[in-house]
Parts: C-alpha cells; structure tokens; sequence
C-alpha cells in the first residue's frame, strides 16, 4: 500500500500536527508493509521539504505554485486532486485541522470518495484497516471502514499520535520530487484577506509544552493567582476549562477542550478539573497528564497519569514550593 | 437573498445513550435541533430580516425530524423541506450531502448554511461537501457574514486564537460555528403561524441520489480506559515532594 502525508504550514511555520500524521502514517506503513510519501504544498516552500526528506519516508512530493501561496480550499483541492490522480496512492492521511476540515472532504468527493475524519487510532485487522473515532461529542468510540475502492481518505485528531516518534531516514535522504499542477485564477473564488488576533495578548496554547489548568475547584477570581503562581514555578501556561472563561476569570484565549483549543502537551496538570467529556477532548492527547481534585470519582482520574485527591488550595502552595527548591 | 438552512435532528445533550451495533436505540430518548445548525438557522434569519428573500429550512431523517422542522419554522423560517429516509443514520456523509444537494439543487437559493458539525455523528463534512456537489465556493467556521453587492465578507475562525477575513461570491454554501450570534426562542405567536407554513415531504429515493457508500461505522462502543493512574498520598507537602520527583524521574516531563 502506498500512503500519502499532506503535511501543512501554518503562516510560514509547521503545523506541528503534520508530525503526529507522519508518525501515524509511519505506524500503518509499518504494520501493514507499505510505504510513506509525505507532500508540502505552497509556494517556496522547498526548505520545508528539505527538512521532511531527512525523517523515514520513501519520498517527498513538493507541489508548489504561485496561487498557492495562500491557503484557499479551491486552490488547494484542485491541485491535490492532480497529484493524487498522477501519485496513485491508496491511503491518504491529513492532520484534522481546521485548514483540512475546509478543504479534504471537497477534494474527496471530486474523486468520487469518502473521508473518515478526525480520527483517533487505527487497527489492522487481518490487513484490513479499522479506524477509530469518536462519536456523540466522545460518549462513544466507533470503528469505521472504507467500503469502496482505495484512494481512501482519513484525518487524525491531534495528539492521536506523538510527534517525538517520528523516525529519521535510515540512510540519509528519501527522495524528492516536484509535482507540477495547473492551476488559474478564475478557478479559485473565494479571496483570503488579512489573519488577525481578536485579543493583543493571545497566546498559542498547542505550542506550549507545559500547561496548568484550573476548573471549577478553583471557587473565586482571587484564587486565580495561586495557580498562576505554580504555574510560573512550572515554567508553564495557564488555561482553564469552559466555566472559568465563560465567568471572565481567565480570557476565553485560554480555553481548553471542546469550544476552545485542543493541546497535546507533555504535562497538563489540572487542578479543580472534574473532567466533563467538553474538557477531556481538547487535553486527553497530553503525554502525562496529573490531576488533583477533593473528588475521588472525578472523571478526570480516569485518563490522569498521577492523581491526588486533596486540597487544591493545600496543594498548589506545596507544589510552588517544591518546584521552586527543584529548580 | 433567498438562504436554505440544512438542520439536522440529533439526541438531547442529556439523553442517556443505549447502544445498539452501530447506533443508539431511539425508541426511550429525546431529540432536539443539533446545536451548531441552530446557530447557523438565527443567522439564516438575521439575514433575513436585513437583506429580506426567504429561509428555507431542509431537513432529513424519520418523521421524527419534523418537530425540529416545525421549530425552525416556529423561529421565523418561511417553509420546510423533509427528505423522508428512516435509515439516514446509516448513511455516510457523502450520501447524505448527496440528497440534501439534490433537495436543493431545485430550488434557487443564493445562500446555503449548515451548522460546522453534528452532536451525534460529528463528520463536520456536510457544508463542505454540499459545496462540491453544488459547486459553489464555500468557506467553514464562520464567525462573521456581511454581505454588500453581491458577495460576502466573512470572518472565519483559524486555529489558535486567529481569524481571517475573506470574501466570497454568492451563490455560496457556508457552515456556521457555534456562538456566532445569540439564538432566538420561538415566540408563541410564531409558534401559532408556523402551523400554516409548509412542510414539503419528499422521498431520499424520489431525489434520485442513489449513492454507494464509501465508509461503514462497524459498531460503536463506550471507550475502555486505557491509562492506570498512579494516587499519590500524604501530607500536601509530602504529595507535591513526590510529584515533582515522578515529573522528573520518572515522567521526565520537567
């Protein structure tokens, strides 16, 4: 089988999900003999494919083009249709951004097929490939199929897979090779116009390797400062869940979960968390996950890593202090 | 402007779900309007109300579905469509955004609207999908729509804290995320009109969208728990001297 990477950049930066695809894509490869091209698409974007030739895949595809240097979904899908039509893969995988939410399942259908998107895992059955994602808000995981003739389309949810597995080429470079595509303006009819930030200070919490967050156990406004306290003993960002942002605790920037951001970092430790499933989606992908909480059937102790049932208003000066005597 | 709205009917955020092979038994719960399409259904009307035309609103599944049909109608909407089909849950998202294209296909909308995704199956695919099928540019995660000499501004919501602006031509198809405006109650006096509104049933096979799926959901099921948590105890000066030594040692996460 062969399976391709659309990787994707984001202002002029990686998207970090692209690695946590590669990192899928690498695992199916694996389990199921096949090999992995991973794809750049934009405009000068070479150093980016550069860069991807040096990880474990068999080849790189840089499609570059003048209207592509800004993301629009008709530009984007036009061209990906050709190379996947030249390219011939059976297995297509994207990282479930917001970006490819716009444009995968369009460029899909134009090739007549289907897409199972955002996607948490995968099994390989007997060499049929069974994918895993969540239903009625992640009340329930399901197991989807592709029943028709490849290519098959699928996106996985961020933190699905982690990026630091992401192999290195075993003897140097993989290949790499410039697809041309045929693109005109007219075919493209929407126009993106300037990206802005609604508050001055927002802050990217799927970049951020450490995060504390708070919940409802955090009672009243005046308390928010012992969090941020641990927090910056942690070298960490603050965030919250819903409520606290919905009360102007903390801005909505820092939101975590369902109607916010979804991070994958190595730490997220909750303090006051009960773990509501709108909470759980957008930090479950964290590698280590602690949470202290007075309730000890909080549903956030069934995916904590380290759990203490206590006091968080005991705790957070403790564990200010012992980080700051760690340091 | 004439704007069709494509709702879909799902279980309440509060049923209790019985699972049964790759769906949840219907018969004991409620359902209510999806979330994100009641959204995308107030702006559909705030449109209205400003750029005047008509809102359609275009729903498919059992006969159960009329009731959040006669919601929308009830909040404003001018007239219905219900594509019948008892099975609708079974059907993949091409399949569906296939009828709900063809339903459309007939009537002369400048505008179609969807919520970004639904409470029970979650795709998030239609809108984008009615797009291609339609071929009409579309734009997603709506924030924003002003509409000036025959396109529209939008507003769309990135990841990360961003937005962009961008313009679209219309026709056009557009999904709308959730929190874009306040949501409306229906008024009892739109409750009482809404009973001479019209509710056009139609047949999924009298569309002519015959469709072969592209993906099965084989079965669903309640997540297992897959991490072991480690309960660290003593005094809050012993828990935070063995938490940060597992954060160092052993997770190595600092």
């Amino acid at each position: 089988m062969k399976i391709l990477v659309i990787t994707e950049l984001r202002q002029g930066k990686w998207n970090n999900a692209s690695f946590e695809t590669l990192v899928a894509a690498q695992q199916i490869a694996k389990d199921t003999s096949s090999t992995v091209s991973a794809l750049v698409i934009g405009k000068g974007v070479g150093s980016f494919a550069d860069e991807l030739a040096a990880k474990n895949v068999a080849e790189v595809l840089l499609v570059e083009h003048d209207l592509l240097e800004a993301y629009t979904p008709e530009g984007f899908g036009i061209a990906l249709k050709q190379v996947i039509e030249s390219a011939k893969p059976d297995l297509v995988l994207f990282p479930h951004t917001y970006q490819v939410r716009d444009f995968a399942p369009k460029l899909a259908a134009m090739l007549g097929k289907g897409m199972i998107g955002d996607c948490i895992g995968y099994r390989n059955e007997g060499g049929k490939l069974v994918f895993v994602r969540q239903m009625f808000q992640g009340k329930t995981a399901a197991d989807v199929t592709f029943t028709g003739a490849a290519p098959w389309f699928a996106s996985f949810q961020s933190g699905a897979f982690r990026a630091d597995l992401l192999g290195a080429h075993p003897s140097g470079k993989a290949s790499m090779n410039s697809v041309s595509v045929t693109l005109s303006a007219d075919q493209i009819r929407t126009k993106p116009l300037e990206l802005f930030k609604e508050a001055k200070s927002a802050v990217d919490l799927t970049q951020a390797p450490l995060i504390v967050s708070v919940g409802r156990g955090i009672k009243a406004p005046e308390n928010i400062p012992q969090a941020e306290a641990l927090a910056k003993a942690l070298g960490a960002e603050i965030a919250a869940s819903r409520p606290i942002c919905d009360e102007g605790w903390l801005p909505m920037e820092r939101q975590i979960g369902s109607s916010g951001q979804t991070v994958a970092p190595k730490l997220y430790l909750a303090l006051g968390i009960s773990g509501a499933i709108q909470h759980v989606v957008g930090m479950k992908g964290a590698r280590t996950i602690v949470a202290i909480n007075k309730d000890s059937n909080a549903p956030i102790f069934e995916i904590a890593d380290y759990g203490v049932v206590g006091d968080i208003f005991e705790i957070m000066p403790a564990l200010t202090e012992a980080l700051e005597k760690a340091k | 402007m004439n704007i069709i709205v494509c709702i879909k009917q799902v279980p309440a955020k509060d049923a209790p779900l019985a699972i049964a092979g790759n769906w949840i038994k219907e018969s004991d719960i409620g359902f209510e309007m999806n979330e994100p399409d009641s959204y995308a259904l107030e702006e559909a009307l705030r449109l209205k109300e400003k750029h005047g035309g008509e809102v359609v609103a275009l729903s498919m599944g059992p006969e159960r579905v009329k009731q959040s049909i006669k919601e929308a109608l009830a909040k404003g909407a001018d007239r219905a469509i219900h594509i019948a089909e008892d099975n609708f849950a079974q059907l993949d998202p091409l399949g569906s955004a296939k009828a709900l294209a063809a339903a459309i296909q007939k009537e002369k909308a400048d505008l179609v609207l969807t919520g970004l995704q639904s409470d029970d199956h979650g795709f998030g695919q239609t809108g984008v999908l009615l797009a291609a099928l339609l071929d009409r540019p579309h734009a997603t995660i709506i924030m924003q729509i002003e509409v000036q000499d025959g396109k529209m501004k939008l507003k769309r919501e990135l990841e990360a804290g961003w937005f962009q602006w961008m313009e679209c031509p219309l026709p056009a198809v557009l999904t709308i995320q959730s929190g874009i405006n306040k949501v409306r109650y229906a008024t009892l006096k739109g409750i009482m009109a809404a009973k001479k509104k019209e509710i056009a049933t139609v047949s999924r096979e009298s569309l002519g969208a015959a469709h072969e799926q592209t993906q099965k959901i084989e079965k669903i099921y309640v997540p297992t728990k897959t991490k072991k948590t480690e309960f660290l105890t003593g005094t809050p000066k012993e828990v935070a001297t063995k938490l940060v030594e597992k954060l160092k040692f052993e997770a190595r996460v600092i």
